[in-house]
């Protein structure tokens, strides 16, 4: 069996699970944030459950349009903070507490390897990077786990990505994951499972591994997974609120398609408008002028990403013909950048440097295009009207590149400005 | 159960921000987002589309989000049921759990056009081309969405099974 199927199994009191089953497993942690969760709580009430299955396996984070955009926003927020007080959730994260969705639950240890998480949210496929199975779902799937702890799922034929040899200056596992998505588009692994393995997957840190995993939904995947080694417990040690298990796929484990990479090949990648498929190599992009500049979401917020971002920019200022918005993805790591000084580079820089929120990811808040304009964003989607009007236009790229194009105001390397 | 109707035609990768923008989430009433929907794929589509309508489209419809805004601005809108090539993943959980119907064939998906009136045979799994005079035939609705949809959706077939344990 595959990772995915083991965890599967493990979770539906089965021996053994195959692709294409469909079955009943016992989910360990569900999220629904503040445009989620509030369906979720009127369908959880039309069930007429007394209470949630587990109070303390039912997290609510409000990160979407938090801190509160606007009236509409307020109340949907409200609602969360309401049931979560109603039914005693114990991870409900106020304003001030939160952080986006998929780099708080990592990093305040919530899922570990061998979890099975759900998660009204796309992108939470990001934990199959601690070696948990974990996908997104809808609010009314939410509802129905929130009243039985369980949810159906078809077991997913896994597709296994292999990464060999080492990666190029500044590429990181947001250039091989659009790399990736460039080559199979975004239906190319629909309904599957995806997993990273290879020397460049071993030797890329926790930070790096979160990315990949994230983004396998732009590729129409299940889940993204990566079986856990020495790097994954050295970032779960510590951290770990519940106990956790390392499962591995086994040497004559099914995959329905191997893919191949050489990481010599693979250059700093940027997705062109209108699909996260619709990847070119960043240097050959230099004509293209930018109005905004986006550093942070679940994709590329975690302190490494900053970092990074930080080390181009030192010194330097954005272009005056650009506008660059730095977004830490949570409480922790805004602190973090606090204390490496790393808020002040950006400030120095004339950047913005905000509180966690998902914000202009989804063309929420903090940062919207207007018709015409143009953004690059560390973040995972640059669908029609994604961070603004329309008309405006997403690019997306690793934190380095991002960071080098607020330099010069038009998409740049790194090599450009250093 | 015959669904017949007008046919609106899209073509691959529709995703939920298509189908309903971001910046109408911070509401999750039906009729706030029907307002909304499909307008940034087609900025007149909300005003366009009338009950009973269908869509037909290409592959992939539905990818990105996890909303269930999406297949509730659809549904709320008077859109009946969505046939494409294939669906996203979260896309087509979320419309059997909220009770919209939707088909899977590859040849409904490039043979009709907009326009096109059809009429889809959900318990046959035929798909009748009025305009055309052709027909076509959708995937099979799996067992479990089959119960889903008898049961009333996910939330009546979780109650059930509450009572019943």
């Amino acid at each position: 069996m595959t990772i995915t199927e083991k965890i599967l199994a493990a979770h539906s009191g089965r021996e053994k699970v195959s692709a294409g089953e469909l079955i009943n497993a016992k989910v360990d942690l569900i999220l629904a944030n503040d445009i989620t969760a509030p369906i979720s709580i009127t369908e959880f009430k039309k069930i007429g459950a007394a209470k949630v299955f587990d109070k303390d396996r039912v997290a609510f984070i409000p990160d979407h349009f938090a801190p509160q955009k606007d009236i509409k926003a307020a109340e949907q927020c409200k609602m969360l903070r309401d049931f979560s007080r109603e039914y005693d959730l114990s991870l409900y994260f106020e304003v001030g507490r939160i952080g986006v969705e998929h780099a708080l639950l990592p990093e305040q240890g919530l899922v570990v390897p061998g979890d099975l998480v759900i998660g009204a949210d796309s992108h939470t496929c990001t934990y199959g990077a601690l070696g948990a199975f974990s996908t997104g779902v809808g609010s009314t799937d939410v509802a129905s786990a929130m009243a039985t702890g369980e949810c159906w799922f078809k077991v997913p034929e896994s597709m296994k990505f292999i990464y060999r040899g080492k990666l190029n200056k500044w590429v990181s596992g947001k250039d091989l994951i659009l790399h990736t998505i460039g080559d199979i588009g975004v239906d190319g692994a629909l309904y599957r499972a995806m997993e990273f393995e290879g020397e460049a997957i071993r030797s890329m840190s926790m930070s790096g591994r979160l990315t990949m995993c994230n983004m396998a939904i732009e590729a129409g995947g299940k889940n993204g997974i990566i079986v856990p080694d020495d790097i994954t417990e050295g970032y779960v040690k510590g951290r770990a609120k519940r106990p956790y298990k390392f499962y591995s796929s086994d040497k004559d484990a099914r995959y329905v398609e191997v893919k191949e990479y050489d990481c010599s090949k693979i250059p700093l990648t940027v997705s062109c408008p209108h699909l996260p498929s619709n990847t070119k190599p960043a240097a050959e992009l230099s004509s293209v002028s930018i109005d905004q500049v986006v550093v942070g979401s679940c994709t590329n917020g975690r302190i490494e990403d900053i970092r990074e971002a930080a080390e181009i920019i030192k010194g330097k200022k954005v272009s005056p013909n650009t506008r660059m918005i730095v977004i830490p993805a949570t409480q922790q790591i805004y602190l973090q950048c606090v204390k490496e000084g790393l808020a002040e580079i950006f400030v120095n820089a004339e950047a913005v440097f905000s509180t966690p929120t998902c914000g202009p990811c989804l063309g929420g808040h903090m940062g919207i295009l207007a018709k015409g304009e143009k953004a690059i964003a560390t973040t995972n989607r640059n669908f029609v009207g994604r961070m603004g009007d329309p008309g405006s236009e997403v690019y997306l790229s690793n934190p380095a590149v991002a960071a080098a194009s607020a330099i010069k105001g038009r998409i740049a390397i790194p090599e450009e400005v250093i | 159960m015959k669904l017949k109707g007008k046919v609106w035609k899209f073509g691959d990768n529709i995703d939920t921000d298509a189908i309903i923008p971001a910046r109408y989430l911070n509401t999750s009433d039906p009729v706030e987002l029907a307002k909304h929907v499909m307008e940034d794929a087609d900025k007149d589509f909300p005003s366009k589309v009338k009950a009973g309508d269908l869509i037909v489209a290409d592959s992939n419809f539905g990818c990105g989000s996890s909303r269930e805004h999406a297949p509730i601005a659809l549904k709320a809108a008077g859109i009946q049921a969505v046939v494409a090539k294939s669906f996203a993943r979260i896309f087509y959980r979320n419309a059997f759990n909220i009770g919209l119907p939707i088909f899977e064939s590859d040849d409904a998906s490039v043979k009709i056009s907009q326009g096109d009136e059809i009429e889809i045979d959900a318990d046959g799994g035929v798909i009748r081309n009025i305009t055309k005079g052709e027909s076509y035939t959708a995937k099979p609705i799996p067992p479990f969405m089959q119960e889903l949809i008898s049961t009333g959706g996910l939330i009546e077939w979780t109650r059930k099974r509450i009572k019943a344990s």
